[in-house]
């Protein structure tokens, strides 16, 4: 096989990896603010869930997340008598976005938190309840400040779905280390299988820059 | 006399141990504007706070326009205030902030006509016409699509008050309004609120260091020290014939820092 | 049985405990390869760090250039180019543990260049000027001048890398380094019974995180910091 007959199937696997990025990042930014305005919750049971689910997919290791998804998980349902069996692809994405929605639940509660005290007595003062004052006053101005964290946790996720070619996903990683064991020409595979990996990186981070430069335009207006 | 619309009853308030309000009698008529002058820590600002519910009581009632505040009959008992019962009583107050307090992220028409809609219910149209009216009136019109940003601090605080007015409040709270503004910048919101003052049926509360302009527009002046009012009365007594010693030694310090 | 320890597959408890003492030995490959692999990140970040600050554009840039592309290339791919692609290309074999703790020094050390450089940077600039102005010699001024005051600022950061390396370990599963996970998968493969070894990674990770976190936090208490703004 010639060099140039690895990037078809290669480019197959890299478009893999873009949709479990994509979705993984999704859904781990939905993760990332329900339960990072969780912990920030006057509802303890809510504030105990939050710190619960941040510490645990904070303080282990997403590898170990996704083979517990993939082959503990269905055990777990043994013994209580129902399927809890899922496909490779859902443990992936999910182990992805469990792990990227921890560490983004604390970028958005530092983000909220650093929203001026003073914003929200402003609020107070002019009535807004509690859930207005969260997602008009105090969520817009939250945003700009989360977008530098985000964009290096996506870029960090787009990186570890690599992952999921361990558990049978046919991914950008999973078709190279095939190649490679067909055609034992491992420096061309492999060489090819950064350098997609490394573009696609770039791509993304600008992309990312772009939309924070968007959401972030009224705190440009102005310069003073 | 009619009722006070705003009466503080015996109020004391702690911040931990440190006593800032002790046994506070206060009392504010209908239309009435009182100024609130005096050293810093002596709770001026408190009881601003404490009327606009952003700081709790811990002993006393405070009443506006005959309603308790932080307290509400239940079954016939005096107790704690509920968020619903705050949220009722809230509207009836204003703030306007030292440091503006305006939403940056919203441009200056639409930090007025948020809340109106938002929390009022008001439509949008009404509410644009309204935050319209008040930009007019404080002499902003031109900047309504500008947004906080890009606006000088006289300017940002204009809006702040016109913000307030926006909800139609009774009883408008001024929270040392201009002392974070350069002091050249500090006559037009000056003169926004002696127009508010002089054209309008509203009950004004201030904090403020600026004295010529408390003598101008004040009904009432009450100096503060500790926790408590230590003399009161009109501005002509207070300024030029104090009676308290502590209230001489303040005004001089204050009007003549080079002496 | 692994590591000379055999299971007891009796009970659920019985299984739990009697895995516990080959996990732990397991552990002890995890804690290795964490700590070799975070002094080599330090010390090729380091290099790295240096070189992209170097005037000359033809070292600068090569620099920057390696620092990006490690940080954005997955570890996985590293480590595959590390353990097949260098022995292919250089003759030389290289172990499994060399591989892993290598691919994690290269995946860590462009964080690492990357927070050196932050930490020079948000030292301010009147420090220079006032160093100069008082006639202190370049190689003074960095040592007793500057770094005091980037270290603080660098060690929480790098402490949070460390953490992260160790949570990354379990990728060396895929190069058969016995870690926590490979042994595992070893116990899982043998008795069927996943559930059990992998939950307890996963507990065991969870405490191995809290200390070294505790571990970091508490360094950074202790370093001498003094009067340094920090914000």
């Amino acid at each position: 096989m010639e060099w140039h007959q690895y990037l078809y199937p290669m480019l197959k696997g890299a478009w893999v990896t873009v949709e479990l990025t994509f979705f993984s990042t999704i859904l781990g930014g939905i993760f990332s603010f329900a339960f990072g305005i969780g912990k920030l919750s006057h509802n303890w049971i809510s504030k105990a869930i939050s710190i619960g689910y941040i510490e645990i997919f904070r303080g282990t290791s997403l590898l170990v997340q996704m083979f517990w998804l993939f082959y503990a998980l269905p055990l777990v349902g043994q013994q209580i008598g129902i399927n809890t069996s899922i496909p490779p692809i859902i443990a992936g994405v999910l182990a992805l976005s469990l792990n990227i929605g921890a560490y983004g639940a604390e970028v958005v509660r530092g983000a909220i938190q650093a929203v001026p005290k003073e914003q929200y007595e402003a609020a107070k003062a002019l009535n807004f309840t509690a859930r207005q004052t969260m997602w008009r006053i105090a969520l817009p101005q939250a945003l700009p400040e989360m977008m530098p964290p985000f964009g290096n946790l996506a870029i960090q996720n787009l990186k570890d779905t690599a992952l999921v070619s361990l558990i049978t996903i046919a991914d950008l990683a999973f078709i190279a280390e095939r190649l490679r064991n067909i055609t034992q020409d491992s420096p061309t595979v492999y060489t090819i299988a950064l350098f997609i990996y490394f573009g696609m990186a770039l791509v993304l981070a600008a992309g990312l820059k772009w939309l924070s430069r968007h959401l972030g335009n009224w705190r440009s207006a102005g310069g003073r | 006399m009619s009722n006070p619309i705003v009466k503080f009853d015996n109020v004391t308030k702690r911040f931990g141990d440190f006593v800032v309000l002790e046994g506070l009698d206060f009392e504010v008529q209908q239309n009435e504007i009182v100024t609130i002058i005096g050293p810093s820590g002596s709770g001026k600002s408190t009881v601003l706070r404490v009327l606009m519910t952003l700081e709790p009581i811990q002993e006393g009632i405070v009443y506006v326009d005959g309603d308790m505040l932080w307290h509400e009959e239940r079954n016939g008992k005096t107790v704690p205030a509920s968020e619903n019962h705050l949220r009722q009583m809230r509207n009836r107050m204003g703030m306007v902030f030292q440091q503006f307090n305006l939403f940056p992220h919203m441009s200056v028409r639409r930090n007025l006509t948020e809340a109106p809609v938002q929390v009022l219910g008001l439509s949008q149209q009404e509410a644009r016409k309204r935050a319209d009216e008040l930009l007019e009136m404080v002499g902003l019109a031109d900047q309504a699509d500008k947004f906080p940003g890009q606006l000088s601090g006289g300017q940002q605080q204009r809006v702040g008050i016109a913000r307030a007015l926006a909800m139609r409040p009774k009883v408008m709270l001024f929270d040392e309004p201009t002392s974070a503004l350069d002091p050249e910048l500090v006559g037009d919101v000056l003169n926004v609120i002696r127009e508010l003052a002089n054209e309008h049926d509203l009950t004004m509360l201030l904090v403020t260091h600026e004295m010529q302009f408390a003598r101008q527009i004040s009904d009432r002046v009450c100096f503060f020290d500790r926790g408590r009012i230590r003399e009161e009365g009109p501005p002509e007594e207070i300024f030029s014939n104090p009676k308290q010693d502590r209230t001489k030694e303040f005004l001089h310090a204050v009007l003549h820092p080079d002496e | 049985m692994l590591y000379g320890i055999h299971w007891d597959t009796s009970s659920n408890l019985a299984f739990t405990l009697s895995i516990i003492p080959i996990l732990l030995e397991a552990m002890i490959v995890t804690l290795e390869a964490t700590v070799i692999g975070f002094l080599l990140a330090m010390v090729i970040g380091l290099i790295l760090a240096a070189l992209k600050g170097v005037p000359t554009r033809i070292v600068s840039w090569p620099a920057t250039f390696i620092i990006e592309f490690l940080r954005d290339t997955p570890l996985l791919i590293q480590l595959f180019f590390v353990f097949y692609v260098l022995p292919q290309v250089t003759g030389i074999l290289i172990p499994a543990f060399v591989a892993g703790v290598t691919a994690l020094g290269l995946q860590y050390s462009a964080y690492c260049a990357e927070v050196y450089r932050a930490g020079l940077e948000a030292v301010p600039k009147g420090q220079r000027e006032a160093a100069r102005a008082l006639s202190f010699s370049p190689s003074y001024t960095f040592t007793r001048i500057i770094l005091p005051q980037a270290v603080p600022r660098v060690v929480p950061a790098l402490g949070n890398y460390l953490v992260s390396i160790m949570k990354d370990v379990p990728v060396l599963n895929v190069v058969t380094v016995l870690e926590m996970l490979t042994a595992a998968r070893i116990i899982g493969d043998r008795t069927f019974n996943y559930l059990i070894p992998l939950s307890l990674v996963g507990a065991l990770y969870l405490i191995l995180t809290l200390v070294a976190s505790f571990m970091v936090r508490y360094v950074d208490m202790r370093l001498p910091k003094r009067g340094i703004p920090l914000k």
